[in-house]
């Protein structure tokens, strides 16, 4: 007789098949340690109400998708964040990317354009162009944008805290192009607090970076209406170690964070949150990270109705990028990522991104070659067009794993909120170093149990074999370094000094006060002051923050 | 027996890449493994580094880098430990650093490099056979 009930079945089938045939390992969990049962049944969910709990996509709580018909619509954006040497080498790559398929650009700028250096300072020595393009002037971008239609392609930029200076050279390109700026489609990450908590690029300490933050959506709600003005990101918060449920609990206490400092700043909730965008990691354990998009997804609508009392329905909708996580890469048979980076991009798509960046496999290297890019863009293009992913919404919704998972992240990281809550909010927790220190315990668990073999990396500590060569790493010519100091150099001579100096005295003036500070960075950047003229004026005004350093 | 010294590291992240999730959890491991370790935090200048190590009188130096700055900014840390009258210490490395670029980074006195996927144990075996007898 087939049993009526889990237990039963659990007493008359499961125990006595246990006891013939132990399973491999004690217990099996998720990286959020939720502890996965053999199987999943209506009873393990006796609270499951559809409606609440799911509802129909493109409906609140968004569970199950923001659009009506997802990628039946419109496949997800495939952008490959890229970016290396000059303007001109970035160009070229960007052009190529097009050329295959791509429908939307992502800028990696290098370290010194990330943290407000230009390439002739002595901290940017050995830097320039490594991880990223250099960007010090409007020139540059200038090159770097050169044939690429900036009303025709959608561009992300990963930049943070100097956000408002790389926003107002795209302003002040599109402006000489005649490109409306109602037409600029793109998204700034402009995420600082993640910077204080895992990425390490902040400049400023957090309360003036938040107003240059709240600028930021206020001046773009009336002037670039369709640009998305943060992308609130949990990738490096789970590249630097931490779990799934962290993963969505500190990003999204990033968000309350935000959104708290723009309505103190006077805005209305509904006037700048449909613009507001997040950014996620998609890693190894698929079904985790299937329910990890859709737990993100309908507690941060949740959160915005009930919380911030949104009326707006495009307020309440998490829209957001992945990037496959490249912590999970191995140096050791670097093939084996292609397969990683295909089974994360599966999760990312099943999950129900917007944008995805797939990682290419030569990454525990170097930064990508073209062909490795290419196999990587190429995986995207085979799960759209071959596996049928985008021909169906949400299709994991109903499956009873993925719905009791997405429960428990969404309660696990309610509780982790509401403990961010007690301590003050977001900010408050990163200075006493709550997140940090929560990240660094996880990321050690983590080392120890492959090293203790209660974690598999194939390659690593299983199926270990010898590596074959990878043929054409990039490596970054060290003499663009020399090339891109002497074009700085000879854009500081041509340009007209009285009105760069006069730029930069209002900057000055308007960061001290009150205004918003994006007209004067416009003006700084029409006038080609540099990035670290800007910055230095920033940070005489602002003061430094030292890393938040938990150890 | 009296109580054995314990070896010094000081772990040192120079350039101005973040990724310090491998800095930490190599310099918990080393502390966890007995040894007494100073970690710098991200963005420190060879110079910071060099002065770091000179004031905590470190055994070992340890650095990690992952921005691909390591050709321009390893050298002036090794000199300038040399400079210093360092010139015992154990020099060490990680990160991710390209195969063909180890011979110039052996050259300059770094004794090993220890590159992605290297588990914990390796690194501390490593030190402990390079400064066992050392420090007494």
């Amino acid at each position: 007789m087939p049993s009526k009930k889990k237990q039963d079945w659990q007493e008359a089938t499961l125990a006595p098949n246990l006891k013939r045939f132990p399973e491999r390992q004690e217990k099996f969990e998720t990286s959020s340690g939720i502890d996965i049962s053999p199987v999943y049944t209506p009873e393990d969910m006796p609270d499951f109400d559809y409606l609440s709990a799911l509802g129909y996509p493109g409906e609140y709580p968004f569970t199950r998708g923001i659009q009506s018909n997802m990628y039946r619509g419109r496949l997800w954006t495939m952008r490959q964040y890229a970016g290396f040497g000059t303007a001109e080498e970035s160009n070229k790559r960007y052009r190529y990317l097009l050329e295959q398929g791509q429908t939307g650009l992502s800028i990696a700028f290098q370290l010194p354009t990330q943290i407000g250096y230009d390439s002739d300072h002595p901290l940017a020595k050995g830097e320039v162009g490594k991880v990223g393009v250099a960007v010090d002037t409007l020139e540059d971008m200038e090159i770097l944008f050169k044939d690429i239609p900036l009303d025709k392609v959608s561009t992300s930029m990963t930049i943070n805290s100097t956000a408002p200076v790389l926003l107002a050279m795209y302003v002040a390109m599109a402006k000489k192009q005649g490109i409306a700026l109602a037409k600029l489609d793109g998204t700034i990450q402009n995420d600082i607090l993640k910077e204080y908590i895992a990425r390490g690029t902040h400049i400023f300490p957090p309360r003036p970076s938040m107003r240059l933050t709240t600028d930021i959506f206020a001046y773009c709600s009336k002037h670039v209406p369709r640009w998305n003005t943060i992308s609130i990101s949990g990738y490096h918060i789970r590249e630097a170690g931490s779990t799934a449920a962290q993963e969505i609990a500190f990003t999204l206490a990033n968000g309350i964070a935000y959104v708290q400092a723009a309505i103190d700043a006077g805005l209305d909730v509904d006037e700048f949150a449909g613009r507001v965008s997040f950014f996620f990691n998609a890693h190894n354990n698929l079904f985790e990270e299937v329910a990890k998009f859709r737990a993100a997804r309908r507690l941060w609508a949740r959160i915005m109705s009930q919380r911030f009392k949104a009326n707006d329905y495009r307020s309440m909708m998490l829209r957001f990028h992945t990037q496959t996580a490249g912590c999970t890469l191995t140096a050791q048979q670097p093939y084996n990522n292609i397969v990683r980076v295909a089974i994360q991009a599966i999760a990312a798509t099943l999950g129900g991104t917007q944008s995805l960046h797939t990682n290419s496999f030569d990454e525990a290297y170097a930064t990508p070659s073209q062909e490795a890019v290419t196999i990587a863009l190429r995986t995207q293009q085979l799960l759209a067009y071959e596996a049928g992913i985008g021909d169906i919404v949400d299709p994991l919704g109903g499956s009873y794993y993925i719905e009791y998972l997405t429960e428990a992240l969404e309660k696990q990281a309610t509780e982790y909120i509401a403990k961010i809550d007690k301590l003050g909010g977001a900010v408050a927790a990163i200075e006493q170093g709550f997140q940090q220190k929560e990240i660094q315990e996880s990321s050690y668990r983590q080392q120890k149990n492959v090293e203790e073999n209660k974690a598999t990396v194939v390659g690593i500590n299983k199926f270990v074999s010898s590596s074959p060569e990878i043929p054409e790493l990039l490596r970054v010519n060290p003499e663009l370094e020399i090339k891109q100091k002497q074009r700085l150099s000879q854009i500081k001579n041509n340009r007209d000094k009285g009105k760069v100096t006069r730029a930069l005295k209002n900057l000055e003036e308007i960061a001290s006060g009150q205004d918003n500070t994006m007209p004067a960075f416009i003006d700084c950047v029409e006038a080609y002051a540099s990035i670290g003229e800007m910055c230095d004026v920033l940070r005489k005004v602002f003061g430094i923050q030292k890393e938040y350093l938990v150890f | 027996m009296a109580e054995e010294i314990k070896i010094r590291v000081l772990v040192a992240k120079p350039g101005l890449d973040g990724h310090d999730r491998g800095a930490k959890v190599v310099a918990r491991a080393l502390r966890d493994a007995g040894m007494e370790v100073v970690y710098t935090g991200i963005r420190q200048t060879p110079e910071m580094i060099v002065e770091a190590a000179v004031q905590e009188d470190v055994d070992v130096v340890g650095l990690s880098i992952l921005s691909g700055a390591h050709l321009e900014l390893f050298p002036p840390i090794a000199e300038g430990l040399k400079k210093r009258g360092k010139t015992d210490v154990l020099l060490v490395a990680g990160g991710i650093i390209p195969d063909e670029d180890i011979p110039a980074l052996r050259k300059i006195g770094i004794k090993a490099i220890f590159g992605p996927g290297t588990p914990t144990p390796k690194i501390i075996d490593f030190i402990k056979s390079k400064l066992t007898g050392k420090r007494n």
